[in-house]
């Protein structure tokens, strides 16, 4: 029974990632939105980009993470 | 798990995790310190193609770049760029290393995409290593250049003075999962896509939704090149976002 309730937490623990999703489409949709209004100044801000989506995953992985713990190690 | 799977007719005839599993290469003992494993083997293969790829490429060197010099050129451009850009000028010292660990982690990621290899950057084990790398010499090169003041990073003097102790309490738990995050990033993106595609791949067994999944494996491989490069990106981009911290430590 134990087990099943870890694999149904981890099931949840997956909600975080549509969380994290939101996140990253926010970071990227607002990116667009700024390069399409002023394009010279889009190129200089890629790296800008990519630190923000990866600042936005990071929880995602944390909800990963505690869906691994619960199917592996409990 | 695995063995649930192999019984059904027609639905998974493997299980998708199956592909991460570590063996040795020669007999079929216990995975030891030192044996030398499908995992040593994908390594070398890596180290082997980044070494090929920088010694051929510059090589022959000629004014008007062959294939191999073009490629060199750009990745190594475009990894200075990056150091320069995102960690400063006087970060231009630690442009070997993650030249290093942006070839090493792009070559992993990409030879794992040839059918029936293995994505050493899948495996946590590798990846927490790079990342445990980073995070040390990170600590390091922030105490060696600005001693006690280094730790002026963890205190926001920008912040309102009784916001301050809480802020500390936040910088100093988000700087020490730095290292996890940075590692899980690169092998969680890897595993997840790997084991979509042979998710994919299981269906293909079923007649009637086989054209789809190959359809799907064939999209998710699309996907996987773009994912590979990406993550080394992040990876190394992070790297850089970490020694700026380091090497100037007020916000």
């Amino acid at each position: 029974m134990e087990g099943e309730l870890a694999h149904i937490g981890a099931g949840l623990a997956a909600i975080g990632s549509g969380a994290a999703a939101i996140g990253v489409g926010n970071v990227a949709g607002n990116f667009l939105s700024g390069a399409l209004r002023n394009p010279s100044a889009a190129a200089g801000q890629t790296a800008t980009l990519f630190i923000g989506i990866a600042f936005a995953e990071a929880l995602g992985i944390f909800s990963f993470l505690v869906a691994l713990l619960l199917m592996f190690a409990v | 798990m695995a063995t649930e799977a192999k019984g059904e007719a027609g639905g998974l005839v493997f299980h998708p995790m199956d592909q991460f599993i570590v063996s040795p290469l020669f007999g079929d003992g216990p995975v030891g310190l030192f044996t030398i494993t499908n995992v040593t083997l994908w390594m070398a293969l890596t180290i082997i193609a980044v070494i090929a790829l920088m010694v051929l490429g510059t090589s022959g060197r000629s004014t008007i770049p062959g294939r191999m010099q073009s490629i060199g050129e750009l990745a190594y451009g475009f990894i200075y760029k990056m150091v320069e850009d995102v960690a400063g000028k006087d970060a231009v010292g630690f442009f070997p290393y993650i030249m290093t660990l942006f070839m090493f982690i792009v070559f992993a990621n990409f030879l794992g995409l040839i059918p029936g290899s293995f994505t050493t950057t899948s495996h946590f084990a590798v990846t927490v290593v790079l990342a445990l790398l980073v995070f040390i010499t990170v600590t390091v090169v922030g105490f060696v250049k600005n001693g006690a003041a280094f730790l002026g990073l963890f205190w926001v003097s920008s912040a309102p003075l009784p916001l301050r102790p809480i802020l500390a309490i936040i910088e100093v738990i988000s700087y020490f999962v730095r290292p996890v995050s940075h590692s899980i990033r690169l092998a969680g993106n890897l595993m997840a896509g790997h084991a979509v595609i042979k998710v994919f791949a299981g269906f293909a067994a079923i007649a009637a939704v086989s054209p789809l999944a190959i359809l799907g494996v064939t999209a998710m491989y699309g996907l996987e090149i773009l994912v590979s490069f990406i993550q080394a990106y992040v990876f190394t981009i992070l790297t850089c976002v970490y020694l700026k911290d380091a090497l100037h430590p007020s916000h």
